[in-house]
Formats: C-alpha cells, structure tokens, sequence
C-alpha cells in the first residue's frame, strides 16, 4: 500500500482564479486551465511562498491521500473532496507539523520567525501528529490545576495536568496540543482549537503515567485560556494533536541546547530539562536558559528550577521590574553572556530555541546578530545553517 | 538583493527603491505628500477617518512579507513605493527592440508617449477612491467596510506608485503632472477624471461590487500589459501592483456571489420559484436577479469603453516601441513583433456588424479587450453556479460587444444586450429593461442600511465563506470610533 502524503490544494469554490498563486511560485507549480488553478503534487515542495499573497484564502487547503489526486480530475472540480478517512494519516507528512488546515496555519505562523523552512533536529526522534481531530477528539481528564505564580502577582499562570486515560497519546518535548473550549461564538460556531504546548516529558508527568502537564496563563477575556485556568480536577477537556514536528529535542547527549523564553514561552523548555534530568544527567551536552519575566513572583516554575543542578541546567532567570534594579530583558543577559554564546554558536553540536511572544524575536534576534559580529562571525549565515540542520527553531505567538 | 525587497523606513515615505540616496526626488517627493494627506483627508473615506480598520500592509514585496495585517488608522496607513524585485539582465519582451536590455531610464523619444500612459493609469486610481469615499456610512457589515477601505488604501497606494515614476523619470513635467493627479475631482464639471467610468457615481455596495469586479478588471489587464513594459521601472512597479489588485477582484467576485446567494437563499426560504416575479422578490428585502443583470450590463459595457477603439495606431505604437505589451506576453508563443499577423475585429460597416481582419499591432486594444472579457465571463459562469446550487432558473450573461457603447466602433450605434442592432426608438422603449432605471436605483438605495453590528450581515447579503487573514466570523474588522 501507499504510504499517506499529505496534497496541497486549491478551493475552486473560493478562488477567483486572479493568477497570483501562480505568478507567485518560485518554482512553477502552480497551474491553470480555463477553469481552475492547481498545484502540481510532484513539484510542490510545501514553501509557502503562495499562502500569504492569496486574496481569498483558497490557496490554503490540504489533504492526506495515498495516491494524489491528478490534475486532469482536479481541473474538472467545482468544490473540493472530503477529506477521506485514512489510516496512518499521522504518519503522513514527516516534516509536517499538522494536517487540520488552523492547526498547521497557527504552528505556521508561530514558526514563521525562523525566517525559512524549518527541519527537526537530526537526532530527534520521530513524532506522531495528528491523532486527534476535532471529528474524533481525545477526551482527557484534568488530575490537577496549580497555580504558578504568587497569589499577589498580577499574572495568574497554571500548571495543569491532564490524563490520556486509556488512549493512546505519545507526545515528544516540544509538541503541542489542540484544545476546544466547549459552546460556541457569538455566531453560533464552534470555537476553532487553541495550541498549547506540553510542558512535562514525553514519558509522563511522572515516569511511566499516562500523563501530560501544559502551562496557560489566564489572559483577559481569553475563551480558551479562562476555560483551562477554572478546571478542577476530575474535569474533561477535548483535545486534538499531537501536533509539531520541528520544534524537537534531540535525543543527542552531545547537544549543547540554547533555550531562550519569556513567560508560558519555558512550556518546551521545562520538558526539555526534565527529559534530559531522566535520561542523562550527567551528559557532556548542556542546557542554558534565558527566561525573562518581570518578578520572581510571576516567573512560571520559579521554586522548582532552584532544585535543578548547574551542571545539568545552565540558568539565566532575567527580571524587567525588580524594585530599585534596572530593567533587564532576555537579550540584555544574552549579550552578557556573548562570550559563552559566541562559542556555542560554533560548535556544530548546539541547537537554540527561541519561546515566547512575537515581540522577543527581534530582541533575540539582534543580541544574536551583535554577540556574532563581535567575534567576527556572520550571524545570517550561522542562523540559515543552524536551520538547514534542524538547530534553529523559533516558536512564538 | 535581500535589501532591496525589504522596505525602507528611514524616510517619511516607506520604500524599497533606495529613496534616501536620492535627495532630488525625495523632496520632491515630501513636498507632494502633504497634497497627498490633504487630499486623502477631503476626499478619502468620509467619516472613518478615526476608525482603527484591520488592513494589510506591505512590509517587504517578497511573498512572505507583503501581507501583515494589524489595525490601523486610514490616515497613518504606510503609504509607499514598492517596486517588485529587479530581474537581472531582462531583455524587452517584445516589438521592435525585442531582445535588447530593458531600459532603466525612458529613451527619450517615447517620454511623450510613455508619460501618457502612466498619467492615464494613474489618474484612475485617486478616482476609484472618490467615487467611493461615501460607501462607509452604508457598509452591510464590518467584513465589508474592511474590505472597502483595503482596496481604498492600496488604490492610494497605486497613486503614489504612478506618481514616483513621473517625479523620478519625468522632471518638471513629471512633478506638474503629479500635482494635476491630486487637482482632478470625480464627477468635476470644471476638472473631471480622465476616463468615463471614473466619472460615473457609485450610489450603493451592489455598484461597488460591480465596479471592483469589471472596471478593477480592466485596470488588472491594463497593469497586466504594462507588466511587460520594456521600461523596467514600469515593469517592476506594475508586477507589484498586480499582486494588490488580486484583492479587488476578490472584493468584486464574492460581493456579486454573496448578493445573488443571499437573494437564492430567500427566495427559496419564500418558495419563489419565478425570478422575474421582481415584486414577490422585493418584497424580502433582497436583489432581484433581473436587477442583478441590468448591473452587470451597466458596468461591462462602462468597461468595455475603457480599452478605446479597437483599431489604434497609438497601441500599436505602444507596442511596437516596446511601452505597453500584450496580456501575459510572456506566455504567448509567437515572434512577439506581430509585423505581419492579423487580428479579427468586429467592426460596424453599413449598419452591420462584421468581422473583419485587421493588422494585429492596430487591434491590440481589440485583443486586450478580448482577453478581458474571457477573464470577466469566468467569474459570470462561478456566479450561474450559484444559481444551479439553489435550483433557481436564472443565468446571467455578458451582454454583446455592440450594447451600450460610447467609444469605439459601436459608439452612437444601438444594439440590444444579443447584439442585434435596433433604432434608436426601440432602444429607448426598452432601455430600462437593460440598464438600471431609476426605480431600480432607489430599490438600491433603500436596501443600503448600515450594519455594524460585529459578526451580523444586512439581509441582502450572505456571510462570506472565510474570513480575511483567517479570522473568525465575529472578528471585529473595524473598531468604530466617533471623530
């Protein structure tokens, strides 16, 4: 049998057929008659040069097929297929990170700052997406909801943990999953899936349960974000993923691994170091943090990181309002630290993460830019190197 | 080349075109801008000037940065010039210097002819904007405000591209020009815009759809043809603008499909199954479909006036000095020189309407025109989809070359909407069978109730099928404020 891959599609309901796809294309896969527009499956290699410029959005379609479906059939079309139940499904794009159109758009956009195609990390191992859609979703089952931050600090973030139960539910450190509060919007639709990613390692909240934590931080008026805040335990929530299949950990011991956060941002990150604090302690491979927050009291997991080894966990905890200190960000300690970091930019075994909202890329990005010129490199190129081999990955929202 | 498509923002006036190293034309440049914000501000928009409105701006012009979206104020929209980025070693594409180096400066003896155009395309673009600077106060949801005032911006936008070309390349003349551009009015009795169409009012959203769906489309094959300009500054400013103007259509397309299905919709909710029964259908507060068809015959024929006369020794200079090409040039297979090829015309000879071959390079008008209308029949046969969908028996059509012309072979000819030629008489006792009346304008009119309500459509329209920039359907795209 053939194995599922996943076909890129044009809605011909949708679009106006204004050629923009196809001017767009950098490498000519996308074509036309004088009814529909479509995209060669041979040639397209998933850039997503094309998603941007559409006017109608009716660029943006996917399905997992076992065999694609050819142009001549695609030319007839006046509406798209349903998407057909498939085994393996998950399977379907390796380097994919979702198949549901919002889920792979959003994990689009919150990689977007990498600033080109990403891969996973050479020696990750290889995820499961997709499992659960919003049709067939998993019902989990809340086993606790604790609050991170102190009870006096203006930012409320939670530590909850969930249970698989039953089902089947592998996830890797780095993966997200989807989350569908319950009703509708104010239109009567349900409301589309959240992200959120998992926090704990991919063996369990404790080894070998069939657990799984996430850290969400209640935002004003936030549907989703409200919904999981007031959980009590023995609550079900619905969920779809695994999603994400380059925002890895390497499973290498030799990695050296930059991770650079603010906020609910330290999600990956507090997997990462407890994956690595299961399974190799004692690696040659480092891990250094950058976690930036305003106080102490609203930085997420503050207690529990004291407890972590130096030679395990490298710990830059960076505060912007300290009283009588002045403000430091993330990319203020990074330059600091350019010593360290401009070596580590060298070795070909270190791999960076970047966690958090949008406006930390910039930052980051510069500190990165300044600490490599002074040691004589270019970080322009370290970066699409870095990202050409799986170490560079950028997830913000 | 990196740089040169990411946009500059160290002057007042956001561009990838180098702009601070050239201190001639960025002051003349600054001192148009305040003509330009005055004239935004009289004649833009009216009423939402304050209103912060979910807009995309350009950021870079390579695919991945040209569509951020985020609120902002009309007036502080970024405003720019962006040129696609530079193909290297282009070599014009066609008519007598075909194969030699694209021009980076205007050879001097086609500034006449190459000026013309580029103040001809740019003179519609302000146009546009004033023709539907009314619209706001009647949008049928925010979606659609949204939508409007996107096409009003980058229709701005295209305005100061136009204008970047005369200031740079054009000198006094070019910078008298620019100003001409902010000096002509819509509608002006003393100073009209140059072409027809844009003089025409736009009362009510159904005429907005029409005029983004058939009169954009001619400025979409225009720009098209000037795309292949051997004036690469040309050349490279059109692609750009191209990729904008995909949004008008879209605008166009989906309005025209979202009134006919809301108009399905009801009939079908009311068990009306004949579509000429005009006042049963009325009656629900949506557009009949014959009205319907008398639009689409207004604002084609409007269009079709656009292209000028089919036969043209000034296209054929265009285009044989290597201006203006063909509609996608650069996929046609053929010696790109057309010295000794034909082109078939309809023309009026004794009464009649005959085809007749003409030298290709004077009917390129006629060719353009033909491309035109296979381009705009395609969304005319999605749109009969609708109708088949909801089992209502009724088909729109493009009304034939020869009805309600003004320029061209067919100007001061009559004909009905099949062609066939009629007196003048005749033409009057059914004319309002063909073309809005004015009972039909104030149906319109009396349709055009605001609703801005976030998430909620005004009756005559449907809700569209995906939101813009993904959003949800009760995303706020314009957050009113009170000036």
């Amino acid at each position: 049998m053939n194995k599922p891959v996943k076909q890129h599609l044009i809605d011909p309901e949708i679009c106006i057929r204004c050629n923009t796809c196809e001017e767009t294309c950098p490498i000519d896969a996308v074509t036309h008659n004088d009814d529909n527009y479509v995209v060669l499956a041979e040639k397209c290699n998933f850039c997503m040069s094309c998603i941007a410029p559409c006017p109608t959005g009716a660029i943006d379609n996917w399905r997992v097929v076992l065999e694609a479906y050819p142009i001549d059939e695609q030319f007839e079309w006046f509406e798209l297929p349903e998407q057909e139940e498939i085994s393996g499904a998950a399977e379907a794009a390796e380097s994919d990170d979702a198949v549901e159109d919002d889920v792979a758009r959003l994990l689009h956009e919150a990689h977007e700052g990498a600033g080109g195609k990403v891969h996973p990390p050479a020696s990750a191992s290889a995820p499961s997406i997709n499992l659960y859609n919003r049709k067939h979703p998993l019902t989990a089952v809340v086993q606790g909801n604790y609050r991170l931050t102190a009870p006096d600090a203006e930012s409320d973030i939670r530590h909850i943990i969930l249970s698989a139960g039953n089902h089947n539910f592998p996830v890797l450190e780095g993966q997200s999953v989807g989350v569908i509060p319950p009703g509708t919007d104010r239109i009567g639709n349900p409301h589309a899936p959240r992200l959120y990613s998992i926090s704990s390692a991919r063996d369990g909240e404790r080894p070998n349960t069939n657990n799984f934590s996430l850290t969400v931080k209640r935002e004003p008026e936030g549907i989703c974000s409200n919904y999981l805040c007031d959980l009590k335990k023995g609550d079900t929530v619905e969920l779809t993923g695994p999603f994400g299949a380059t925002f890895l950990m390497p499973n290498d011991t030799e990695a050296d691994i930059v991770m650079i956060c603010t906020g609910t941002g330290s999600a990956p990150f507090r997997a990462f170091t407890e994956r690595r604090r299961r399974t190799a302690p004692n690696a040659n491979g480092k891990l250094h943090l950058f976690f930036g927050a305003r106080r102490p009291e609203e930085l997420p997991y503050f207690g529990p990181l004291k407890k972590v080894p130096t030679k395990l966990l490298v710990q830059n905890l960076v505060f912007s309002r300290l009283p009588d200190r002045p403000k430091e960000y993330v990319q203020d300690r990074m330059r600091n630290e350019g010593a360290t970091l401009s070596e580590l930019l060298q070795k070909a075994t270190t791999h960076i993460y970047v966690c958090g909202l949008k406006g930390m890329e910039t930052g980051v990005d510069e500190a990165l830019d300044e600490i490599s010129r002074e040691a004589g490199l270019s970080w322009d190129a370290i970066k699409s190197e870095m990202r050409e081999n799986g170490r560079y990955h950028v997830e913000t929202y | 080349m990196l740089d040169a498509m990411n946009v500059s923002y160290d002057t007042q006036i956001p561009n990838n075109v180098s702009l601070s190293d050239d201190r001639r034309l960025l002051k003349a440049l600054e001192r148009w801008h305040p003509g330009y914000l005055d004239w935004w501000q009289d004649m833009g928009p009216e009423g939402f000037q304050e209103s912060l409105v979910y807009l995309r701006t350009a950021i870079s012009v390579d695919p991945k940065g040209w569509a951020k979206f985020d609120y902002v104020k009309m007036p502080e929209y970024r405003w720019g010039i962006l040129l696609a980025p530079q193909v290297e070693d282009r070599k014009i594409p066609f008519g007598q210097h075909l194969g030699e180096p694209a021009w980076q400066e205007v050879p001097g003896e086609y500034r006449g002819l190459m000026r013309r155009l580029i103040v001809i395309q740019g003179d519609t673009e302000p146009a546009s904007v004033e023709q539907q600077r009314h619209l706001g106060a009647t949008a049928p949801s925010l979606y659609d405000m949204r939508n409007l005032f996107q096409v009003n911006v980058e229709e701005g936008r295209h305005l100061w591209a136009m204008v970047y070309l005369l200031q740079k390349y054009f000198g006094a003349d070019g910078r008298e020009e620019s100003n001409e551009l902010l000096r002509r009015r819509s509608g002006s009795e003393d100073a009209p815009r140059m072409l027809g169409a844009f003089n025409e009012a736009t009362p009510d959203w159904l005429s907005f759809f029409m005029f983004t769906y058939f009169t954009d489309r001619d400025g979409k094959m225009q720009l098209e043809a000037l795309a292949q300009s051997g004036f690469d500054p040309l050349s490279r400013t059109c692609r750009f603008m191209l990729t904008e103007e995909a949004h008008h259509m879209f605008v166009g397309e989906t309005g025209v499909g979202r009134t006919i299905e809301r108009t399905c919709e009801a009939m079908k909710e009311a068990g009306i199954t004949d579509p000429y029964d005009v006042e049963k259908v009325r009656a629900l507060g949506v557009v009949d479909l014959p009205l319907i068809q008398k639009k689409l015959n207004l604002h084609y024929t409007l269009s079709l006036d656009l292209f000028g006369s089919e036969v043209s020794t000034n296209a054929a200079n265009a285009f044989n000095s290597g201006i203006k090409g063909r509609f996608q040039e650069h996929k046609i297979e053929d010696d790109h020189q057309l010295v000794n090829d034909t082109y078939p015309v309809i023309r009026l000879i004794d009464g009649k309407a005959v085809t007749v071959q003409e030298p290709a390079l004077t009917a390129l008008n006629m060719r353009l025109r033909d491309d035109y209308s296979k381009d705009a029949a395609g969304g005319v046969g999605r749109w009969n989809r609708i109708f088949k969908k909801y089992g209502v028996d009724f088909e729109l059509s493009l009304p034939h070359m020869a009805f309600h012309r003004h320029i061209g072979e067919f100007a001061g000819a009559h004909a009905k909407p099949d062609g066939t030629l009629i007196s003048k008489d005749e033409w009057e006792k059914h004319r309002d069978e063909w073309l809005p009346n004015s009972d039909d304008g104030d149906y319109l009119a009396s349709l055009m109730k605001p609703c801005f309500e976030t998430g909620k459509f005004a009756n005559w329209i449907t809700a569209p099928k995906v939101g813009i920039d993904h959003k949800e359907g009760d995303f706020e795209y314009v957050k009113i404020y009170d000036a």
